[in-house]
């Protein structure tokens, strides 16, 4: 009786992985894009109030990781001069293929609803004249004149976006989960769970990063922290952490409890190569601790400062968590070669177009828009109108 | 607002002008014509292929067997189309590599990039089972320790290769039909076309699809397609030495591959995906995936 073969990796899967940290990059930046604009949504379409706060900037942080989200596609491409192909000539038995019209759709949508929550603000500055004055009335699309109707108007189309933004947003990002639970290929990826997988994630790791953000916004302008505001997107992000966590970990105990004949790999996959990443990164330091952080941190009537200092740890727990998700899913799922008799290993390099420094670089550009949209736009104006 | 009776001369042409006979009659003579094209142009390939079958019918000749030279590959020889299909008998590889360095001149793939390579399976009377891969060709397994045959029970060679599979997963995942199928049931890239997305990469099964260094596309084999539509065997199948490796129409019954498959049990690799390789084997074990 012959045991398991010893380790052997077909010949084209040794040396490096075909997706790299590019492709870690881009899930977990439209990851982001999706989250802030559900806290978005949360106060626009299900009258979340306690939201008003990070309401517009919600809009902003999701319009500004949009913007970037193909950068690390291109990136990826080995022929990027052909990437419009994937519009001019998709072949919509891809799931690839829709990527392009869901994105444009997406990054539409929400410019759109940024020029109509800020309209007044953006007619107002219009009417100033000079270069600035320009600008605004670029923004306002020439149009500077408002009514109490078209006010409303304006504000029923908000709405309106915001609920096709929901959906949108889903697809968006159930979209990347469905790119890699479709490849039968691959034991790790092939699962119905990921798409939904993914979007939980997504939810998780936008709200973690507008609690970040949040935080350090008000530090930066020396305002205090609205308790209350803090205190509902903690508790937002407690339920979709759990959420997020117990799909990720059902998907992999079935796996481990019908214990077919992948299986044996995928154990040691997470054991030998993910150990890291997985049991401490993902599971550990990124799931437990701040499950625990945020159940005590969304307590009421805690200390505003205890709070703080736990929403920003808890954040910044989460948003680690999401990456190493991210990176065990696209780089975990590589490293196991396609005869499922061994291990390839791939260590980002630094330098060159798919190193981890332009992967640092592009992952700072959103956070350089919304500092820019932050200039221009009263990103945390809350006013009565818009409390709708 | 009418006009008056006799006042507006389109309505009520003049005595001694001719009346316009052009638009009506130029209507009917445009669709006439148009008809007529329509018709002309619809039937002309049905009539002229059913020509051809009539004219295959009366030579009579025998049906063509892919490779050899005058095929004409992927036009149609009266009701039958040729199908390309690959035999990879194990039991009669040596291990040579010959295919692998064959592969590699007539396609220019980088070194350390594989259309095609062998694996080494070796089942030891201890239990374990060890598989390696012949990597440069020239017999390149000499360069490992020989094997003692008091302590191994078996050991056989496995020519790797694209398995042109009917279900592909790479055809059906690339974003911008970059790949595609010949009617010979071919799978092939335009290189001019892939964008490097590597999607295919990802989602063949099999390991044969690599982004080529050199032009930097998806690649991996073709079967020879320049060689075979001119009738020419792959380059693999040209120099094996033991026939291990057998290219030809499937459709045709005459030709060498469905002779061989006609008569022995076959297998594909990993049958249990679905996607219906035809890129055939004989004499697999459990242990080759």
């Amino acid at each position: 009786m012959h045991g398991q073969p010893t380790e052997f990796l077909f010949p084209n899967d040794h040396g490096s992985v075909a997706w790299t940290v590019m492709i870690v990059l881009y899930p977990y930046i439209t990851g982001l894009v999706a989250g802030a604009f559900v806290v978005a949504a949360l106060y626009h379409v299900f009258g979340k109030k306690e939201l008003a706060p990070v309401a517009r900037f919600a809009l902003a942080a999701s319009f500004s990781f949009c913007a970037f989200a193909t950068m690390p596609l291109l990136l990826h491409l080995h022929q990027p001069q052909r990437a419009f192909n994937i519009m001019f000539t998709p072949n919509f038995t891809s799931a690839m293929a829709g990527f392009g019209f869901i994105y444009s759709f997406y990054l539409i949508l929400l410019a759109v609803e940024i020029l109509l929550v800020f309209r007044d603000d953006i007619v107002d500055r219009a009417r100033r004249g000079g270069v600035e004055g320009l600008l605004y009335k670029v923004l306002a699309l020439g149009v500077t004149t408002q009514t109490p109707g078209s006010r409303a108007l304006d504000h029923k189309w908000i709405s309106v976006l915001s609920v096709i933004g929901i959906p949108a947003a889903c697809v968006l990002h159930g979209y990347v989960g469905f790119i890699f639970g479709g490849v039968k290929a691959n034991p790790w990826w092939s699962t119905a769970l990921m798409p939904v997988i993914f979007l939980c994630s997504a939810i998780v790791s936008g709200v973690a990063m507008l609690i970040l953000l949040y935080v350090l916004a008000c530090k930066f302008r020396r305002v205090a922290v609205d308790d209350e505001c803090l205190r509902s997107m903690m508790r937002t992000l407690w339920l979709f952490l759990i959420l997020a966590v117990a799909l990720e970990e059902l998907e992999l105990l079935n796996m481990a409890y019908e214990n077919g004949s992948e299986w044996a790999m995928l154990s040691r996959l997470i054991a030998e190569k993910l150990h890291f990443s997985f049991t401490w990164l993902q599971l550990v330091l990124g799931s437990l601790v701040p499950f625990f952080l945020l159940a005590i941190g969304m307590r009421r009537g805690l200390h505003p400062g205890v709070r703080i200092g736990l929403g920003t740890v808890s954040g910044l727990l989460v948003l680690i968590q999401v990456a190493a998700m991210r990176w065990n899913v696209v780089i975990g799922g590589q490293l196991l070669s396609k005869s499922f008799r061994g291990f390839n290993s791939y260590v980002p390099e630094f330098g060159g177009r798919e190193g981890l420094g332009v992967a640092l670089l592009v992952f700072s550009l959103p956070f350089v828009l919304l500092f820019a949209l932050s200039r221009i736009l009263p990103l945390w104006k809350t006013d009565a109108a818009d409390a709708h | 607002m009418s006009c008056k009776p006799q006042g507006c001369p389109s309505c009520h042409p003049p005595a001694d002008m001719a009346p316009d006979p052009s638009r009506r009659e130029f209507v009917w003579d445009a669709i006439r014509t148009f008809s007529f094209g329509a018709l002309t142009l619809t039937a002309l390939p049905i009539l002229v292929s059913e020509a051809d079958a009539d004219d295959d019918a009366k030579a009579a000749a025998p049906p063509p067997d892919a490779a050899s030279p005058t095929t004409g590959a992927g036009k149609d020889k009266g009701k039958r189309t040729v199908l390309f299909g690959y035999l990879v008998d194990t039991n009669k590889c040596i291990g040579c590599g010959s295919c692998m360095l064959a592969c590699k001149n007539e396609n220019d793939v980088p070194d350390d990039q594989f259309r095609t390579w062998v694996e080494r399976y070796v089942y030891y009377k201890d239990g374990r089972v060890e598989v390696d891969t012949c990597t440069s060709g020239n017999f390149s397994f000499d360069q490992k320790p020989a094997l003692d045959p008091k302590v191994v029970d078996k050991a056989f060679f496995v020519p790797k290769l694209c398995n042109h599979c009917v279900e592909t997963p790479c055809i059906q995942v690339c974003p911008v039909g970059a790949s595609f199928m010949t009617q010979e049931g071919v799978v092939l890239i335009d290189h001019d076309r892939c964008i490097g997305c590597a999607y295919c990469v990802q989602a063949c099964p099999f390991g044969t699809r690599f982004i080529n260094h050199k032009t930097n596309t998806a690649d991996k084999c073709t079967w020879c397609y320049h060689r075979v539509v001119k009738g020419e065997k792959p380059a693999c199948v040209e120099v094996c030495p033991t026939g291990t490796r057998i290219f030809g129409d499937i459709n045709d019954p005459d030709s060498d591959i469905s002779k061989v498959l006609a008569a022995n049990r076959i297998d594909v690799l990993k049958s249990y995906l679905g996607t219906r390789p035809k890129t055939r084997y004989m004499g697999l074990t459990a242990e080759v995936v």
